[in-house]
């Protein structure tokens, strides 16, 4: 009896190590587990190089997985990807320090690429790549690209409120008419950037009294853009502070009689704010060959136009067809264009809007 | 060996294979501990004043507030449906038993995000009030009273389960003695059924309260905020690492606080027959007129949390479907979460049978502080559990470092206790003299875990595998942080797509998580001769 106890534990270990070596070297007991990886390697292979490249992604395969698959289409390069939450990949990121098997890393937001670049993670980037973009997609020091864009918007209930009574900055929705119809997500990355770029332009004092309007208004409190949205739609709140992007996502999961709409901001405000999702290489990485063709790749006129058509982003790079849907090509030129909507998120700025959050109580 | 003081069974020591396998759960359960601790270095006297701050005990108040609000709820919910389940003749008691415990497969933030959709103060409920009575708007319930109901929901099977399984393992003659001595069948209930109970009822409620208190899902839609939820906010913050240690470290002392109450509120009483004779099952009771009560009961529960998440991801799938949205659909994550999930789910019933034998059968010193370092990763946010695991392996483990193997390691870091509890409460029932008989007639030491203890652990350990199976299958945060390079399962398909709001695409791998795990859920029923129909 004592052998079957034996022969059982010695069968676990022995799936454990199996398991173990999956990524390493896929062995035959492990197939099906990399079955994604399999279909990858029939891919045409035009590359000499065919390497791999280990991607951090915060941003979801819902919405680059297909330009990804493209990239290794088009070169044969095997890219292994880590999706995540941009905050945690980060953490991971600085938690592995100079062992992290990361090459690349593609941030949801300026926020996350902020922390790496804190932790003097990121090598510069070449001219071939940096030089694809206008100077505002560049962070300071070269140590990452921005890929594409999302514009802070605001999305209004298309029953309940005129796009007209809208006021054209955000300053208007201290007016107590939005009392009780307001939807904002404190804990959500991007309307932190938007806070840190109001300190930026109006400076602590004036940020503070806006924060305290709008919080005089009693809005609903969401976790995230996508919930905003979802309640504009439903008409449980009549504006909220989002990006742009999500509402085409209900558009096209619900139809066109999804009572939300999007309203641009006009001027230079915080409140037309363009956050870059950007990419950057780490300097452990060590396939940096592939990782330079991967962002040169993302930034070709191919991909850029895969942003903007495909899942409503705003291109980087100048001379793109933007989609229908994404309307007034003339506004997107208007702000892309200025200097004003270049936005890079220091770390001690992001810390210092996080305690003006915490002591008006909007954040924990 | 002055580790095992062997006071209990003085004549055999325990295997080596259960030793090493208890001790490897013990270390391996003190790496986040490790982890925190080492990051709690770098903290300044200035920083530990957050811990006092108002903000701190308002924020742990709110936390400790909704624990005992979940936990109330759900024993409202669980006790009867247990006893239902268990003693009466309701039709069709098995599948009700599935029923009832399949929503602990719903992912909170799904859940929540659904319950929402409906009862929110413009959701689907109120647009059916507004045809009819033109009512515009509902009362919001987020806060305390949404959050409480959603995990709830989401949390009595746990409850569910361990009484259940109590409650029909009962040695019914001691109620019978009592209803000879002309006690009625309150008194009795009261005085003889539930003070058995208290084993079980207490480890199930201590599963729902650590579940509550690490729960960020729900308590973030429903903007409750509460001491998990400013962690993981803390962690996506970006900002500094040392100050997340350190409310993780209140965390700890928290489930240590709670384990140690649970401890006091467990008893030392024998939960086995000493006497002469043989257990025997009970007589079911006839419901007769009040099926009509339980029935809406049960319909309010499963409506509740399991029909309406069902029915609404459903919709979700045929709206997205009818609109032209596009709808994908791969096997590779219906494969992976399954492996993952039965590999961990083994493992984890082994450890804990070895553990469990260890702990009941032989005196050990420091058992209790062993029990309660395991409930340290099921009460620990996973994000907390993940980042360690995270620093460890890269930094002194690099060729485990994202395979399946560390995984399936932090899996048993996080869902160890649960098995522990399932399958320690069988252990308990069993008359150890049963298997010192056998040990009379000289079967050797795995001869009598074969003969004795397997067999009549069985339900116990069916369950401890089932439940691990469900957990696993929905696990979120240390799946996606920990996973091999491009490892998806169906919980990272229903997040990647349900955060973006691509709802049909999420729709199909939530509803595929609820099928695969009623699987389990029909083995428990098959094999468990107790629930007989």
């Amino acid at each position: 009896m004592a052998y079957r106890f034996s022969v059982l534990f010695v069968l676990m270990c022995i799936a454990l190590l199996i398991s173990c070596s999956d990524t390493t070297k896929p062995t035959s007991a492990t197939k099906p587990l990399v079955l994604v990886e399999k279909k990858v390697a029939t891919a045409p292979a035009k590359s000499q190089d065919a390497d791999e490249l280990v991607v951090y992604s915060g941003r979801k395969e819902s919405l680059v997985g297909p330009i990804i698959k493209q990239f290794i289409g088009a070169t044969g390069i095997d890219v292994k990807v880590k999706y995540g939450k941009t905050g945690e990949l980060a953490a991971t990121i600085l938690e592995e320090g100079h062992k992290s098997p990361a090459d690349l890393f593609f941030a949801q937001d300026p926020g996350g690429l902020g922390a790496v670049v804190n932790a003097d993670m990121f090598q510069v980037l070449p001219y071939s790549i940096i030089g694809k973009v206008p100077t505002w997609a560049i962070s300071g020091n070269s140590l990452w690209v921005g890929i594409s864009g999302r514009v802070r918007v605001v999305v209004y209930n298309t029953k309940n409120v005129d796009p007209s009574e809208i006021s054209a900055t955000l300053e208007g929705f201290t007016d107590p008419k939005w009392k009780n119809r307001i939807g904002w997500a404190p804990t959500n990355g991007s309307f932190q950037a938007m806070v840190t770029a109001m300190r930026v332009k109006w400076g602590k004092e004036k940020t503070e009294e806006w924060l305290k309007g709008i919080q005089s208004n009693e809005p609903i409190v969401y976790p995230n853009n996508t919930l905003i949205v979802a309640a504009a739609g439903a008409g449980e709140i009549d504006v909220g502070f989002v990006n742009h992007y999500y509402l085409y996502r209900f558009l096209a999961s619900e139809g066109d009689e999804f009572g939300a709409r999007n309203h641009y901001l006009t001027g230079d405000g915080p409140g037309s704010l363009v956050l870059l999702a950007g990419a950057g290489i780490l300097k452990t990485a060590k396939n940096k060959v592939n990782a330079e063709k991967f962002l040169s790749f993302m930034l070709s006129k191919f991909a850029q136009q895969y942003f903007a058509e495909q899942i409503f982003e705003y291109p980087v790079v100048e001379g793109i067809e933007i989609s229908r849907l994404l309307v007034l090509k003339k506004l997107l030129n208007l702000k892309l264009t200025e200097e004003v909507t270049k936005f890079e998120i220091d770390m001690s700025d992001l810390a210092e809007t996080q305690a003006l959050l915490r002591d008006l109580g909007l954040i924990n | 060996m002055n580790l095992f003081s062997a006071n209990k069974n003085s004549y055999r020591m325990p295997p080596f294979p259960f030793v090493f396998a208890t001790l490897f759960v013990a270390l391996i359960m003190l790496i986040p501990l490790f982890y925190l601790l080492l990051r709690m270095i770098h903290l300044s006297v200035e920083d530990l004043l957050v811990l006092i701050s108002p903000r701190a005990f308002q924020t742990l108040s709110r936390s400790l507030m909704l624990m005992i609000s979940v936990t109330t709820l759900s024993s409202i919910i669980a006790i009867p449906l247990a006893w239902i389940t268990a003693r009466t003749d309701l039709p069709y008691r098995k599948i009700w038993t599935i029923l009832i415990m399949l929503p602990l497969v719903i992912p909170s933030y799904v859940g929540a995000y659904l319950f929402l959709s409906v009862f929110g103060p413009t959701g689907l409920f109120q647009k059916v009030l507004e045809s009819l009575f033109e009512i515009q708007r509902l009362p919001d319930i987020r806060g305390l009273f949404g959050a409480t109901l959603v995990l709830s929901l989401l949390s009595y099977p746990y409850l569910f389960i361990t009484v259940r399984g109590a409650i029909s393992g009962l040695d019914v003659s001691m109620e019978e003695s009592s209803r000879i001595l002309g006690h009625n069948r309150f008194w009795t209930f009261m005085k003889v059924t539930l003070p058995q109970l208290r084993f079980p009822f207490v480890s199930g409620a201590l599963l729902v309260s650590l579940y509550t208190l690490s729960d960020f899902g729900a308590v973030s839609i429903f903007n409750y905020n509460t001491f998990s939820w400013t962690i993981y906010q803390q962690y996506n913050s970006l900002i500094d690492r040392s100050i997340s240690a350190l409310f993780s470290i209140i965390f700890v002392l928290l489930a240590f606080l709670i384990v140690l109450i649970e401890f006091k509120a467990r008893g030392y009483q024998k939960y086995y027959r000493t006497g002469s004779g043989v257990s025997r099952k009970p007589k079911l009771i006839p419901l007769g007129f009040w099926k009509f009560p339980v029935y809406g009961f049960l319909f309010c529960v499963i409506g509740l949390a399991l029909l309406l998440p069902i029915s609404m991801l459903g919709i979700w799938l045929l709206k997205g479907m009818y609109f032209g949205d596009s709808v994908t659909f791969s096997w590779v994550p219906i494969f992976n979460s399954i492996f993952v999930s039965v590999l961990s789910a083994s493992l984890i019933v082994f450890f804990s049978f070895a553990t469990a034998i260890i702990l009941v059968r032989y005196s050990v010193t420091g058992n209790r502080l062993f029990e309660s370092i395991s409930y340290l990763g099921f009460v620990l946010p996973g994000i907390v559990v993940a980042i360690s695991v995270v620093y460890f392996a890269a930094n002194y483990a690099g060729i485990f470092y994202q395979t399946t193997a560390l995984l399936i390691l932090a899996y048993v870091i996080l869902f160890f206790p649960v098995a522990l509890g399932a399958i320690r409460s069988v252990l308990l029932q069993i008359n150890p003299r049963f298997e010192d008989a056998a040990h009379g007639m000289s079967h050797n030491y795995y001869s009598v875990l074969m003969r004795i203890n397997i067999p009549l652990m069985k339900p116990g350990l069916i369950m401890a595998f089932a439940m691990v199976f469900l957990l696993v299958m929905k696990e979120l945060p240390v799946t996606l942080i920990l996973g091999p390079l491009g490892f998806k399962t169906l919980a990272t398909e229903v997040w990647s797509f349900s955060s973006e709001a691509f709802f049909a695409s999420a729709a199909i791998p939530a509803l595929m998580i609820i099928l695969i795990c009623s699987l389990p859920m029909l083995m428990i029923i098959i094999w468990d001769k107790r629930i007989g129909d």
